[in-house]
């Protein structure tokens, strides 16, 4: 299934009802040279709108908020080593979390990458 | 997560602001101009290459003026704690303007100008120049003028290749400062700088800084231009402050841990602004001190985290400033901790975000200087 996009500049991408998420390339640019991620706990559930994850660059840091409820199934663990993934690959192996979705009409809120484009434009 | 971005016209810009956007530099708001934060290699490249190469700064947000006439000295004694009567014309200086109560103004660096004791050359930070301005003109006398230089900006050369890529300069000794010629240009040139590293802090006519930078950015594998944010990290990492963060009016040079830019002639006979409290403290001691920690996790501590013990409990300090090192890659900060609590290898902990982060104190600065005196 096509990525989609939230307006917290989140991409998401579902199969079989779990959800990969991350922050959008658009999001590493303005954030700058990531140095730490603070990811949740496997486990745990999350609601939309709930902070999920903690980004610091080395200017300020910046707080994820879940695009999606549902339980984290996964965290990408390279981040805690690696952090640059986020800068390097934000939309691929810069991933940062996989929720099992408890909500799948949330969906229908999130934008094409068609749609991303022309929001981050304005 | 929000990203904002805002884009006000009313921004002042410096002479190199054509050359900052040819560079494709972020550019933010700071101090009243527009400035870069970075540019394509982004903050911790520039870091790491003003440490392993050179780099270029443009500072010229920052307030250059004189003081002038016969008392200058007299008046520049009267506000800060510096030896200005001994000190040596032309050697550069630091040292912060005070308030009656010890408190600090502003940080800035001064030098009597070469063969004149009625003209004094001063540097402060750009935030605080109106502050300054307004201080100056209530404390001046009717017999000295503080006059503000709108025709220069500045420029900052730091690192290891910076002297090869200034030899006009290269025979200066660390806070030497003249007024001369380098690469053709008339300019005012100090051996100093904001980053820990040798190299140059130079005042240039802003007709003359794009080309004099754009000579220098030809030698392209030695030098690059770096931003603020990667400013921020090495000044940090050198245990340099910064003003409205690690050093406010309610902070005294004595907490701050300044004691090294009082002068000593200063200390017994006093004469400057809060004279009374900064004396009590050197005899007496302070109640919290500015100190260096390290911290022991991954997480970066910021401005505002809370100090406390080991083992958590009440606030014993506050963090200042705050940053990843690319240096030592570690979480370093500055903040004000209870006196008790400021050996070097104090075991603290920093809250963030509801945890404790085990952090120790450490001697400053982070990153060893490479001042050529």
């Amino acid at each position: 299934m096509a990525k989609q996009y939230s307006e917290g500049h989140e991409w998401i991408e579902v199969e079989d009802g779990i959800a990969t998420i991350g922050v959008t390339d658009f999001a590493q640019q303005r954030m700058g040279d990531v140095v730490f991620v603070e990811l949740p706990e496997p486990g745990a559930a999350i609601e939309q709108g709930e902070e999920v994850a903690v980004i610091e660059s080395v200017k300020a840091a910046s707080e994820v908020f879940a695009p999606l409820s549902g339980e984290i199934l996964d965290v990408n663990t390279n981040l805690t080593d690696n952090p640059a993934l986020i800068n390097e690959a934000a939309e691929e192996d810069g991933w940062m979390v996989k929720i099992r979705l408890s909500q799948e009409s949330q969906l229908e809120k999130l934008m094409t990458a068609e749609a991303y484009e022309q929001f981050c434009a304005q | 997560m929000s990203i904002s971005e805002k884009t006000d016209t009313s921004l002042k810009a410096t002479a190199l602001l054509d050359l900052h956007q040819e560079l494709g530099a972020k550019m933010v708001p700071f101090a009243g101009y527009s400035m870069p934060v970075q540019y394509a290699p982004g903050i911790l490249g520039e870091h790491r290459f003003v440490r392993s190469s050179a780099g270029i700064f443009d500072i010229s947000h920052m307030q250059q003026a004189t003081l002038e006439g016969p008392g200058a000295i007299a008046f520049l004694e009267k506000i800060t704690a510096c030896e200005v009567q001994n000190l040596t014309h032309g050697k550069y200086s630091y040292t912060q303007i005070l308030n009656d109560k010890g408190g600090i103004i502003d940080d800035m660096m001064i030098t009597k100008w070469p063969g004149r004791d009625d003209k004094i050359y001063i540097v402060n930070n750009a935030a605080s120049a109106d502050k300054v301005n307004a201080y100056v003109e209530r404390h001046l006398s009717t017999d000295t003028k503080m006059l503000p230089i709108t025709d220069r900006g500045m420029i900052a050369v730091q690192g290891p290749k910076a002297h090869r890529l200034l030899a006009d300069c290269a025979d200066m000794t660390f806070l030497q400062w003249r007024d001369t010629t380098v690469l053709g240009t008339q300019c005012y040139v100090s051996r100093s700088g904001y980053t820990g590293e040798d190299g140059f802090e130079l005042s240039l006519h802003n007709d003359d800084i794009a080309g004099f930078v754009k000579k220098l950015l030809a030698h392209k594998d030695d030098i690059m231009m770096i931003g603020l944010g990667a400013r921020d990290s090495l000044r940090l990492e050198a245990g340099m402050c910064l003003y409205g963060q690690d050093l406010d009016e309610e902070t005294t040079p004595i907490e701050a841990d300044l004691l090294w830019s009082v002068g000593k002639r200063r200390r017994t006979k006093g004469g400057f602004l809060g004279a009374d409290i900064v004396q009590r403290q050197i005899a007496e001691g302070v109640m919290r001190k500015r100190v260096g920690i390290i911290v022991h996790d991954r997480a970066p501590a910021r401005a505002g985290a809370q100090i406390v013990p080991k083992d958590g409990g009440d606030s014993i300090g506050v963090v200042r400033s705050g940053c990843f090192s690319p240096t030592l890659e570690k979480p370093i900060l500055m903040g004000y901790v209870d006196i008790n609590h400021v050996k070097p290898e104090t075991q603290l902990g920093i809250a963030v975000r509801g945890k404790i982060l085990p952090a120790e104190v450490t001697k400053l600065p982070f990153v060893s200087h490479k001042y050529q005196r």
